[in-house]
């Protein structure tokens, strides 16, 4: 536990990703609810940024409007610096070239009547390498396989739910590693996975960061993962973001009532977890 | 794949199903190389022949005879000719000539003619019997001792030239002849129905028409449901509301009383067995509509589905590749619910009169049809309609018994 | 030496699948937990914790079967008992179990008083309603619990509140043992907070004598339970106190285990967690040596040949493991 990662810092490169408003509202009249409130944020090139949030918050609606999978209902997205447009097909198309995403499932993200092999060449095709040689296609994925630690001649003609939930969230990395956007949204990828799993996990996305200068936005409701693997951190609560900033400031030294709530309530090793912090009689939770 | 098509075999109910529908399927194939010729054929001249065999008796006087010395045969004779009303009126006369029949069994015609030559007098005189009554009874004997007593036929037939009857032969009663040397015979298994045709062959042939008209009918069922369910669930938004709107309206207007107003309209010159399938199939497609709309819904936010869609794949591509697959085994168990509810909506139609033109090809519905209008059912025609119940029975069960199966495989909770 | 409540000994319970082939789930299980104590079992998924759980209740119905070993609970061998038997003279009153959803199992149609009515009555049939209800509303008040609970519905709750209910009901007999399947897991954090405030309050009054408790999540598991054991393919790997097993664990795998704890606290970022590859074996045919040699990177060749038994080290410590534990640590030093 001792080795430690150098850490470039990337919090003031180009921005990359930035909202200002953005607001996603569900239903009408009286059954009208808030899921994305107003928010704003920027995201720079090579980032890698946490947005953390307990059950509820709006994190995987924020995600969805990230990915370009929901509109927002007020607000704008900037993607490089100019205002997103994906109203058409082709054009949306275009903006999924530059973003892309792994999800919390591994089990459900993948289609079950499909090999493993396709979901590759899925990948090589979108990349416009459709009229590659079939070796420099089996090249290309046998490199994208040993990124993640796996071996392609195994995969090969294997369904992925022949693969453990880890095996299936590196290879969502393998893919992403095909297809190299420039931005990666990571919605909880090891919420469903194994803890040794997991840590190999968070360090091949800090490879592929640190390779290919991606920016990454990972959703979790863990904290203590968010500060161990991210830049800058979100705090987001009801749909808002209470507090943002480096992750050392914002761990280390929160100013927000509900962050520091959130990071006295989750369980402590090196310091005393103190429960006297929670009134068994509040009604609230 | 195969492992999906492996663990539907295993499954008891289906296989049972299924091993039912292919021999009610093997039948249909095998049964008109046996029996060929047109079904509806009408052999018979009279209404509703029994089950049985039957040979020609004109070639019977022709096929050379054995003789057969049989104890029994003069007493079953006997006992054929007599009716059960002759044996209570000889019961009758027992009693007023006060004669002992302590322990008669009516049936027993041996004993019930062993009294009645012990006692007949016909110039006996009874109280109370009327004159009419007693020439009765002097029939009654005569006619049982003929039988007894007459040894042969004579066979005449006119002379050609003179127009007189000249004998031929005679049968006599020890002749019998070999059925199998009989050249006309036919074995009529469920006899015939009221315009004389062949049951068996008949239901034969409308099993198969009924099917044809089940898959007919289920074919397009599932293919209007499915293709508005998918684009209702997938696409969502204003085009849900228009297919749900029309789907709604069509689930509140009884399909069956849709079913007759369209049939009725179109005429009975117009109906043939495909119209009426997809007449059928026009008017049953909304719950295969409506559940596979829910099964999309709850499909299109799966993230294997928002991954193909970031992949860039189009609306066609996603639906036929990421949805179809998933609720594949849930239309084919829609699938064979709507062929086995198809011919039972066939019969239904008929049985009013509705169906298919009755010239062309017989169905299961129209052979109830024809049954009720000559009341097989108040005549005892047995043969006329219940074989048809039994094979829709048999068809709709194995095609239920199937969906069952399947619906187990499917959906491992309702495993036991 | 405390008084021992729960005693489990070489306990061998499976599964049996669809295709009749048997899973070997919990494979030769030994621990003790004294009298006011609490005992942590961590480990990845299908490792056998839940199983455990399962078995150590006595509760058997298919698939799950009692193979051999014992369950001794204050003295009491429960594990030869019938499942009739056990579910009127065990459950609830010596042992209560709190899965992870619990809180689901509610039966939305009826008010919270009517489930402590069932608990009670299934040990003392005789029971009196006003009574059941002042011991209740007594109980809950100790508990921190409004006692408003007792007359409302399942679904007027929520989940935090639910699971501290369920909690609340499940022990009302006062139970020797609580065996506890991630209780908090499908929580937000704040509740579970409240679920294990809860939970200790249990143990500091003496309604419970001792705690199971089992969880994936390590961080939560050291602030909770005196004592920690990894179970890795059906086996217990290590045992130990919760600091010695979080910040001196000998086993590789509980080392590995331990070396990917997240906490929000200074001086975790950065550092580099420890990863372990592969996947843990089949348990329908469980390696004959160590079940972790597969996945070792210290493994040698004998490894994978001898049946490993658990070694006793340090002060009430085992761990299952052919490596000395002077040699373990020193290699963990120079990484």
């Amino acid at each position: 536990m001792s080795e430690t990662r150098e850490r470039k810092d990337f919090s003031n490169g180009p921005l990359c990703l930035s909202g200002r408003g953005v607001t996603k509202v569900f239903g009408i009249g009286d059954r009208k609810t808030v899921a994305v409130d107003h928010v704003d944020f920027d995201f720079h090139e090579g980032e890698f940024v946490s947005i953390v949030g307990e059950s509820g918050s709006g994190k995987t609606t924020l995600s969805k409007l990230l990915l370009g999978l929901m509109n927002p209902t007020e607000g704008e997205i900037l993607f490089e610096g100019k205002p997103r447009d994906i109203s058409s097909g082709s054009k949306k198309r275009e903006y999924w070239k530059g973003i892309q995403a792994i999800f919390q499932d591994p089990f459900s993200s993948y289609n079950v009547f499909h090999k493993i092999d396709s979901v590759l060449l899925d990948c090589i095709n979108m990349r416009g390498g459709r009229n590659l040689s079939k070796e420099k296609k089996i090249e290309l994925m046998t490199e994208a396989c040993s990124f993640v630690n796996l071996k392609f001649a195994e995969l090969t003609n294997k369904y992925p739910f022949e693969l453990s939930g880890g095996q299936m969230q590196r290879l969502m990395i393998a893919r992403i590693f095909l297809l190299k956007p420039r931005i990666l949204l990571a919605d909880e990828p090891t919420s469903m996975v194994d803890a040794c799993s997991r840590a190999t996990i968070l360090d091949m996305l800090l490879d592929l960061r640190d390779e290919t200068g991606m920016t990454i936005i990972f959703i979790t409701h863990d904290i203590g993962l968010a500060y161990y693997i991210s830049d800058t951190v979100y705090i987001m609560e009801h749909g808002r973001f209470v507090e943002s900033g480096k992750a050392d400031e914002v761990i280390l030294n929160p100013q927000a009532a509900y962050t520091k709530r959130l990071i006295s309530d989750v369980p402590k090793i090196h310091e005393e977890w103190d429960l006297s912090t929670v009134d068994l009689l509040s009604k609230e939770e | 794949m195969k492992n999906t098509l492996r663990q539907v075999f295993h499954s008891s109910k289906f296989l049972v199903g299924f091993i039912i529908f292919l021999l009610i399927l093997l039948t249909m194939w095998v049964y008109p190389f046996l029996n060929p010729g047109n079904p509806l054929e009408m052999i018979g001249v009279g209404t509703f022949a029994r089950p049985g065999t039957y040979f020609s008796l004109y070639d019977a006087v022709n096929t050379p005879a054995e003789t057969l010395r049989l104890s029994d045969a003069d007493d079953k004779r006997v006992a054929a000719s007599m009716s059960m009303e002759d044996r209570v009126a000889m019961v009758e006369w027992f009693t007023l000539a006060e004669v002992d029949i302590e322990g008669l069994d009516i049936n027993d015609t041996d004993a019930l003619l062993d009294l009645w030559f012990a006692n007949y007098d016909s110039s006996l005189k009874l109280k109370g019997m009327t004159n009419a009554k007693k020439n009765y009874y002097k029939r009654l004997d005569r006619s049982i001792r003929e039988i007894r007593a007459a040894d042969t036929f004579t066979l005449m037939h006119p002379d050609e030239d003179s127009g007189e009857l000249v004998k031929r032969s005679d049968i006599s009663k020890t002749d019998y002849i070999n059925v199998g040397q009989v050249t006309n015979v036919k074995r009529l298994p469920l006899g015939t129905d009221n315009f004389g045709r062949d049951v068996l062959k008949e239901l034969v042939s409308a099993t198969g028409t009924s099917i044809v008209i089940g898959l007919i009918a289920g074919i397009v069922a599932t293919f209007i449901g499915l293709s508005l369910g998918l684009l209702a669930g997938y696409v969502g938004g204003f085009l849900d509301d228009i297919i749900m709107f029309i789907t709604n309206i069509f689930t509140v207007i009884p399909s069956f009383v849709l079913l007759i107003l369209i049939s009725y309209s179109i005429g009975q010159d117009q109906r043939g067995a495909s119209v009426v399938a997809i007449v059928i199939g026009f008017t049953s497609w909304t719950w295969t509509a409506r559940s596979v709309r829910s099964q999309v819904i709850s499909l299109r936010n799966r993230d294997h589905v928002n991954l193909s869609k970031l992949s860039g794949h189009s609306l066609v591509r996603i639906i036929l590749t990421d949805i179809l697959p998933y609720i594949a085994s849930y239309v084919v168990m829609a699938f064979i619910l709507q062929v086995s509810s198809g011919i039972l909506s066939e019969a239904q139609l008929s049985l009013l009169g509705l169906g298919p033109k009755t010239t062309e090809v017989p169905t299961l519905g129209l052979m109830m049809n024809w049954a009720m209008l000559y009341s097989a059912h108040t005549n005892g025609s047995w043969w006329a309609y219940f074989p048809v119940i039994l094979t829709i029975t048999f068809i709709s069960f194995s095609l239920n018994l199937m969906n069952t199966g399947l619906d187990q495989v499917f959906n491992p909770t309702l495993r036991d | 030496m405390g008084n021992v409540i729960l005693e489990v000994r070489d306990l061998k319970t499976k599964y049996v699948t669809r295709f009749h082939e048997d899973v070997f789930a919990v494979d030769g299980v030994s621990f003790k937990i004294e009298e006011g104590k609490s005992l942590g079992v961590a480990g990845e998924s299908g490792c056998g914790k839940s199983t455990l759980a399962l078995s150590l209740m006595g509760y058997y119905f298919p698939p799950l079967h009692y193979i051999s070993g014992d369950i001794i609970i204050d003295g009491k061998n429960i594990s030869g008992l019938d499942p009739d038997a056990v579910r009127k003279t065990v459950l609830g009153k010596e042992i209560a179990y709190i899965p992870q959803a619990a809180m689901n199992a509610l039966n939305p149609t009826q008010k919270i008083i009517r489930f402590v009515e069932d608990v009670i009555r299934a040990h003392e049939p005789k029971a009196d309603k006003k009574e059941i209800r002042s011991r209740a509303e007594a109980r809950f008040a100790e508990l921190g619990l409004p006692r408003e609970v007792l007359d409302k519905h399942a679904v007027e709750l929520s989940g935090g509140m639910k699971q501290r209910t369920v909690i609340a009901v499940s022990t009302i007999l006062s139970p020797k043992v609580l065996i506890a399947d991630e209780p908090s897991s499908a929580l937000d954090v704040t509740s579970q907070k409240m679920v294990i405030k809860m939970m200790r309050e249990l143990m500091e009054k003496g309604y419970i004598k001792s705690m199971l408790f089992i969880t994936h999540e390590l961080p939560l598991l050291y602030d909770v339970t005196d004592d920690i054991m990894v179970m890795y393919a059906g086996q217990i790997v290590e045992k130990g106190t919760a600091k010695e097993m979080v910040f001196d664990p000998i086993h590789p795998y509980s080392h590995g285990l331990m070396g990917s704890i997240l906490v929000p606290e200074e001086g975790t970022r950065g550092t580099t967690l420890t990863a372990i590859p592969g996947t843990p074996p089949n348990l329908k045919k469980p390696p004959q040596g160590c079940r972790f040699a597969e996945r070792c990177r210290y493994a040698k060749d004998e490894c994978r040949y001898h049946a490993i038994v658990e070694r006793p080290f340090g002060e009430g410590r085992s761990y299952r493991c052919l490596i000395g534990v002077d040699q373990l640590r020193e290699v963990y030093e120079h990484e």
